[in-house]
């Protein structure tokens, strides 16, 4: 069975059509990238996953672990293992980090029926999670993104995911902004946390990140539809020739639907 | 302007039911007081919108109301009734019972010589001259005709003496209770909190209700900060909604004392909290900061009138509103900066926080400024929940109703942070935290904001 289902999925928001039919499978243990030019959908694609309220879905299924994931809210995909390392991560005055992270993971083990865990205890396994992403732990004490470089925000974003340990991770973008060291160590991040049940869906514009975390399949989103799927060749190709290659194609072939 | 009252036959009946039955009778300089005070309450009466200072709050339903006083004698209330109410880490607590002292149920402790806790009716029965320097003085019963009503029907309350360079670490605490009755029941509370020389200590009033019925408590605090004075202070208001509560704090600061004025403003159908600090000697501090969390038809009034008449003072003002329902909130910040109060320093700032579609904010800032070497600054906002704050949270995995209270929170701590850590502060916080939880847990409303937009927002600030 695939972790993740999507099935001729359409999505509106404020009456616009953004995406149109979207067809994709990803397995535990895979690594996808969804590739596209700006406005193309990757993001309203991530949002919807992660079960934003805004986006409305006017066709199509999305099965998660078998479960119908578009009758779910937000914290509830979350519980279940969906995690979006959002493009544009949010400040949050007032409420620290650790406090955050902390709050985060104990709501998710008590879906699942676990204990909580105390802050004594999640201290050594934060910090050990803080030095994968070389993080300062002064930073953990500030409001959540309060005040963070761009940087930091992205770097902030891939310590939750090893807090949360999903079962899916979408990364939106978390490569732009970046300059090559911190990219290197959201790589690596990101990298340590490739396992064989875990998938991830690493969205982006350029190639530079997929020479860090290799995917198994990339994907062309254009105009809201999957016009091309290959393998980590397919985004070499397009750093190479550029998306008006590809989307002067799929103007004429229409019906290319996804892997 | 105000009108006449409606009922002044009422008031005369009870002004002289009053009279005749308090047990102080042998202090012309009072009796002098509260004729005065009455005298001029009759010649005002109660306030309307026309008055500039009462633009957004219609008393009217007050002023409709025939209330009489509660009944006098012995107190049937047991301890056990005040348990949900009490604050087991005051150094001293003192319970009031629809305005009157309740030793019987108070908690005194009186050992430490420089610090004198009492009645304010047991202490104008044994100690009259300890009160009469002070009692009256500063309250303004010219400006706010409930000033004066409270000053017509003063009797009893709190009297706090600090002593010079006393200082006490454990906050004392003033509990008034008020209990339902079948007829509409006014109560009069009056304070007097007396800080010496460099004396610290924190005090926390508190107004809750036993029960439901039509009441008005109209409390007026006289707090005087000697020179180098710290005080800390702290108006907690929860009382039941049918209660209408209108509290005024005139706090005169001496040289170089330090002043902070908490409010916190959780009960009441129709609440007035005035504040009016009076920055009378060199180098004061004033901080005012409060918050105030409303739902239902909840009215809400903040009027704040800081006054500099010295140089050097700096005052800062801070009050947070949520509002829910269709609750309305207030907030009238009036700073005067007199001619002689050179290096100003005053900053007022209000943020509000509108959860549902008919809650309602009037924000106005006033500013009076006389001499020419000052900095004020004013701004406000009005906004809603952080709709993209709110995802991130849910996204995480925490759920609705959890993520809107820890946003909440986080809108209130802005006001806990500027509590001095303690108990008093603690104490804050557990209001705090238990009332949002019961407004987080009502639905959203129509309140949802579209994604992408950043959140409506209005704001303004300004530098004069
Ligand atoms: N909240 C919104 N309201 C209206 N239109 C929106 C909203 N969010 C996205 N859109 C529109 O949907 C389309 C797809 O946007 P989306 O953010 O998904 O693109 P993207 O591929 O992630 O682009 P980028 O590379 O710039 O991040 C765009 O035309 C965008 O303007
Ligand atoms: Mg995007």
């Amino acid at each position: 069975m695939s972790l993740l289902e999507i099935r001729n999925l359409h999505v509106a928001i404020g009456g616009d059509e953004i995406l149109k039919g979207i067809d994709l499978r990803v397995n535990p243990g895979e690594v996808h990238s969804i590739m596209g030019p700006n406005g193309s959908g990757k993001s309203t694609l991530a949002q919807v996953l992660s079960r934003r309220e805004a986006y409305k879905v006017t066709e199509g299924e999305v099965r998660f672990n078998g479960k119908d994931l578009l009758v779910m809210k937000p914290e509830e995909a979350a519980c279940e293992g969906v995690f979006m390392a959002f493009q544009y991560p949010v400040e949050i005055p007032g409420i620290g980090n650790t406090y955050f992270l902390r709050s985060a993971l104990n709501a998710i083990r008590k879906y699942h029926g676990d204990d909580e865990v105390d802050a004594i205890d999640f201290l050594p396994m934060f910090r050990e999670k803080l030095k994968l992403l070389e993080m300062d732990e002064k930073l953990m004490n500030r409001s959540v993104n309060e005040g963070f470089s761009g940087g930091e925000k992205k770097r902030n974003e891939i310590l939750q995911m090893a807090v949360l340990e999903p079962k899916l991770a979408i990364l939106d973008e978390t490569d732009s902004g970046l300059d090559i060291d911190a990219l290197r160590i959201v790589a690596k991040g990101v990298n340590a946390m490739r396992s064989p049940d875990r998938a991830m869906l690493v969205v982006t514009h350029y190639q530079r990140l997929l020479n860090h975390i290799v995917p198994d399949f990339v994907h062309v989103l254009v105009d809201g539809r999957i016009v091309r799927s290959g393998g980590p060749n397919l985004a070499l190709e397009l750093e190479e020739k550029g998306y008006g290659w590809i989307e002067g194609e799929a103007r004429q072939a229409v019906s290319v639907s996804g892997y | 302007m105000t009108t006449a009252i409606q009922n002044v036959g009422t008031y005369l009946e009870r002004f002289t039911e009053f009279q005749s039955r308090t047990r102080i009778e042998h202090l012309p300089w009072l009796h002098r007081l509260r004729e005065d005070a009455f005298a001029r309450f009759c010649a005002t009466g109660f306030p309307t919108t026309h008055d500039e200072d009462w633009r957004f709050t219609n008393v009217a339903p007050i002023a409709r109301t025939q209330f009489v006083l509660p009944p006098i004698g012995a107190v049937q209330i047991s301890g056990a009734d005040l348990q949900p109410w009490r604050m087991e880490e005051a150094a001293v607590e003192l319970v009031f019972i629809d305005g009157q002292f309740a030793p019987e149920l108070s908690m005194l402790d009186n050992a430490q010589r420089s610090i004198f806790v009492s009645g304010l009716e047991e202490t104008l029965v044994k100690h009259p001259e300890q009160l009469e320097p002070h009692l009256g003085r500063y309250l303004d019963i010219r400006r706010d005709p409930f000033s004066a009503l409270n000053t017509a029907f003063a009797d009893d309350g709190a009297f706090v003496h600090v002593g010079r360079g006393a200082i006490l670490e454990k906050p004392i605490h003033l509990l008034f209770v008020s209990r339902a009755y079948s007829v509409p029941t006014m109560i009069h509370p009056r304070n007097l909190l007396l800080f010496e020389e460099e004396s610290q200590a924190t005090v926390i009033e508190e107004y809750v209700s036993l029960g439901s019925s039509t009441m008005l408590c109209n409390s007026a605090t006289e707090l005087i900060a000697g020179d180098s004075a710290t005080a800390s202070h702290y108006m907690i208001e929860r009382e039941h909604t049918e209660a209408f509560n209108i509290s005024t704090l005139q706090i005169q600061q001496h040289r170089s004392a330090n002043v902070a004025s908490h409010s916190l403003l959780l009960g009441g159908g129709l609440v007035r909290n005035n504040v009016h600090p009076v920055l009378a000697g060199e180098g004061g501090e004033c901080l005012i900061s409060g918050l105030f969390i409303g739902d239902g038809g909840q009215h809400l009034d903040n009027y704040m009138y800081v006054e500099h008449a010295s140089p050097h003072c700096s005052s800062r003002q801070f009050y947070n509103g949520i509002l829910d329902g269709r609750a309305h909130g207030v907030f009238h910040g009036r700073i005067v900066v007199h001619k002689a109060a050179q290096k100003t320093d005053a900053k007022q700032t209000n943020r509000n926080l509108l959860l549902s579609d008919d809650a309602q904010i009037d924000t106005k800032p006033q500013l009076e400024i006389y001499a020419d070497d000052v900095k004020c600054t004013h701004g406000a906002t009005i906004g809603q929940i952080d709709a993209d704050a709110l995802f991130y949270l849910q996204s995480r995995g925490i759920d609705e109703m959890s993520a809107r209270r820890i946003l909440l929170l986080a809108f209130s701590g802005e006001c806990l942070e500027r509590m001095k850590p303690g108990p008093a502060r603690d104490h804050a916080e557990r209001l705090i935290r238990g009332h949002l939880l019961s407004i987080a847990s009502r639905s959203p409303g129509q309140n949802d904001v579209s994604h992408g937009e950043p959140v409506a927002e209005r704001s303004w600030e300004e530098v004069g």
